[in-house]
């Protein structure tokens, strides 16, 4: 039987298992619109095309599937490159299907076309032209296929009005054929034995993780690894959750904005495990400074990030759920021994550096410190809840002083760093999680930045929580004007700002207020217990800075303590 | 790599993208006609060439990538060159082509447009002597390049064996 273009795409996302679409309609979609309107995909209508990515990619890392979106050309397309880029930075698997002008008008500067295939080149782990019907139903399969597989990432589709209305003939693939992307899971048995090897004889080692083991849903096989051979645990931002945020080998954080102990740890390490990170500049600072003393072994799917940054001793290509499966059962096969009591001096020297500097802040009298909002919105919902942030100082708190048990709970744009990310994510990851608390930590600048998602969050529903830390400015660069350029605070301190609570109840949604540490917990409270999207507007103390710190550039030991 | 639109684009997005430099690149089909052969000259140390051979093969249409540095290869470049040919140097490059091995492609009362295929050394010792009778124009390819097939059994071997 013939199908359109149109009805080809609707029902090979169904082949796929998508049951929702974030998208925006316009000229060049309506064909797909007409369809999509009869068949049993729900489609979340946003308020801007930078918001249906970011949602998409909430809702992938919420819930391990890949996130859908369905945009217009020309502007529909180009508003959605922040967040194709922010999920190529974080290795999110997204599907972004964008309208495009019809074939023969490509390339004449037709009304909203773009080459959008051109300019998300750079920014998407694939990306695709479909020219004829006939080629869609490969092209969708081969999308969701490399969206997932190897180091996962964004495709886009771009697709022209005139393939949306030709017939051809449909039948979906049932595999994908690519000889030229063949990634590599398995990891090398030889490669695995060396780094047993390093780590049987290691005195003081540190395991470093990264996201990939919460994309490839390794935590479990972590901590077992963690556990048998009493060794202490880091993650980067993006593996927060990875490891028990609670458990008595946690070291915190580490990085520009991690702990003491961690980043004390990692530099006195002689053996370093990376499982599923890679070496960025805020986890390294100065990199021919960093774990100086260490031998590394680096496990990573992707080997372009094995020696990118720094030197390896043992590199192992491969799936990281399945090099530490593989370690897992070569420390079995070891002769036993305590590993507790063979690891005592340095568990001992890591416990002084913890107990020395712990993540801490001065409560200031009546004043909201920031950081106690988030401990209280941990206590509230007994670190259950799946916590988004924005970008900035909200985002690095929410890192500290949240505990993270869970890989998925934390989402966050890493890499990219949007300011305006938060808000729509945790929208997707409700919608993925409806039965999960969903809170964004936000700052007063990030949340204007994709507010109008407001309307979609009412319109639809969707009971997400939004904890503004409103401190009236710009927090992390007015830190980083105080600290580095002698308090010009050039810029930064946001005046005009909306009355939040106001804000909230225009859109429709419900709006809270506290300006006092005793109102912070019952604000939280009442707001978990009001089943519709929530703005908490939290008055915060003004000049408070994120601590520790290790200026850009120094070492990872040169930190800026409170 | 796969021989479709874009795919070019994608290569050279990624030298640029990521501060890699390209000295020369060439590309046609191969003798199946949807996959093409890149072949492209750039520099780094050891470090920085692993780098780009590995991006390239993250690459979802790069089909293979192989690294010449450490091993035996055959190197071909070839230049069109434009000379002014005037009475008194006409003997003179005929001279040059024919020490060159080179050919004379077209021939006019004024000039001469000749063909050289060579290594780069070859290409630029030609450029220079023929700069000095004056060159108008020249057209030059990037270098294309193969690994020397495997000679087991080579004469030296079999004399020793004897």
């Amino acid at each position: 039987m013939k199908l359109s273009g149109a009805e080809i795409i609707i029902e090979s996302l169904l082949q796929e298992g998508v049951d929702t679409i974030f998208g925006y309609p316009g000229g060049a979609t309506t064909d797909i619109y007409d369809v999509l309107e009869k068949r049993p995909i729900r489609h979340i209508l946003v308020r801007h095309e930078q918001g249906a990515v970011h949602m998409a990619d909430g809702y992938a890392r919420a819930s391990g599937k890949v996130g859908v979106c369905l945009v217009t050309s020309g502007p529909g397309a180009t508003n959605t490159v922040t967040g194709i880029a922010s999920a190529f930075m974080d290795s999110i698997p997204v599907v972004v299907f964008t309208g495009q002008v019809p074939t023969p008008l490509i390339g004449n500067d037709a009304f909203q076309e773009v080459d959008i295939v051109g300019i998300t080149r750079p920014c998407t782990k694939h990306n695709y032209l479909v020219k004829r019907a006939e080629d869609l139903a490969r092209v969708i399969k081969e999308s969701f296929y490399l969206a997932r597989a190897g180091r996962p990432g964004p495709i886009l589709v771009d697709l022209p009005k005139d393939v949306l209305k030709e017939q051809v003939e449909f039948k979906y693939p049932k595999k994908v054929e690519m000889r030229s992307y063949r990634p590599t899971y398995g990891a090398h048995s030889g490669q695995i034995e060396k780094a047993g090897a390093l780590v049987q004889k290691a005195r003081r080692p540190v395991i470093y993780a990264g996201g990939g083991v919460i994309s490839s849903q390794g935590s479990a096989e972590l901590r077992n690894l963690a556990e048998a051979l009493s060794i202490p645990v880091t993650t980067t931002l993006m593996g927060l959750g990875a490891f028990p945020g609670t458990h008595p080998l946690w070291l915190g954080m580490l990085g520009m904005h991690g702990t003491y102990g961690a980043n004390m740890a990692v530099a006195h390490s002689d053996v370093l495990i990376a499982i599923g990170a890679r070496f960025d500049d805020r986890v390294t600072g100065k990199v021919n400074l960093f774990a100086p003393e260490a031998r590394i072994i680096h496990i990573d799917i992707d080997p372009t990030s094995i020696r990118k940054n720094v030197n390896v001793e043992v590199p192992i290509v491969g799936d990281c759920r399945d090099a530490l499966t593989k370690l897992n059962s070569l420390v079995q096969k070891w002769t036993k021994q305590d590993w507790s009591k063979v690891r005592h001096p340095w568990l001992e020297q890591i416990r002084e550096w913890k107990e020395g500097h712990p993540l801490a802040y001065q409560p200031n009298g009546g004043k909201i410190k920031p950081q106690y909002v988030v401990e209280k919105i941990y206590e509230v919902t007994r670190g259950q809840a799946i916590i988004t942030t924005e970008v900035g100082q909200n985002q690095m708190w929410a890192a500290q002083f949240y505990h993270f048990d869970q890989p998925n709970s934390f989402i966050t744009s890493g890499g990219l760093g949007v300011m305006g990310y938060g808000f729509p994510a945790a929208i997707g990851a409700k919608i993925a999680c409806p039965d999960r608390m969903v809170f964004d930590i936000a700052g007063d600048g990030s949340i204007q930045m994709n507010i109008q998602e407001m309307a979609t969050a009412v319109a639809n529903n969707i009971a997400v929580k939004i904890a503004i830390l409103n401190n009236g400015c710009l927090g992390m660069v007015r830190q980083w004007q105080e600290l580095f350029y002698e308090k010009r605070y050039a810029q930064t301190l946001l005046k005009g700002n909306p009355d939040f609570v106001k804000l909230a109840e225009a859109y429709g949604a419900v709006g809270l207020r506290a300006t006092k540490s005793e109102e912070v917990t019952p604000v939280i409270k009442k707001a978990l217990s009001i089943n519709r999207p929530v703005i908490m507007d939290f008055v915060v103390c003004e000049d408070e800075c994120v601590s520790p710190m290790v200026p850009a550039g120094a070492a990872m030991t040169e930190m800026l303590l409170v | 790599m796969d021989n479709e639109p874009g795919v070019l684009s994608r290569v050279t997005g990624l030298f640029s993208g990521r501060g890699f430099n390209i000295e020369s690149l060439c590309v046609a089909e191969t003798m199946e006609p949807e996959v093409s052969r890149i072949t492209l000259v750039t520099q780094g140390n050891e470090q920085i060439v692993e780098q780009i051979t590995k991006q390239l093969n993250k690459l979802v249409n790069v089909i293979k990538v192989i690294d010449f540095t450490h091993t035996e290869f055959v190197e071909r470049e070839m230049a069109l060159v434009k000379v002014r040919a005037e009475a008194a140097t006409r003997a003179e490059i005929l001279r040059i082509v024919d020490i060159f091995r080179c050919q004379v492609v077209d021939v006019s009362p004024q000039e001469y447009t000749i063909e050289v295929t060579g290594n780069e050394g070859k290409i630029t010792a030609i450029l220079d002597l023929l700069s000095h009778l004056g060159i108008k124009e020249i057209a030059r390819t990037g270098a294309i390049a193969l690994a020397r097939s495997k000679k087991e059994g080579s004469l030296k071997r079999e004399k020793i064996k004897g």
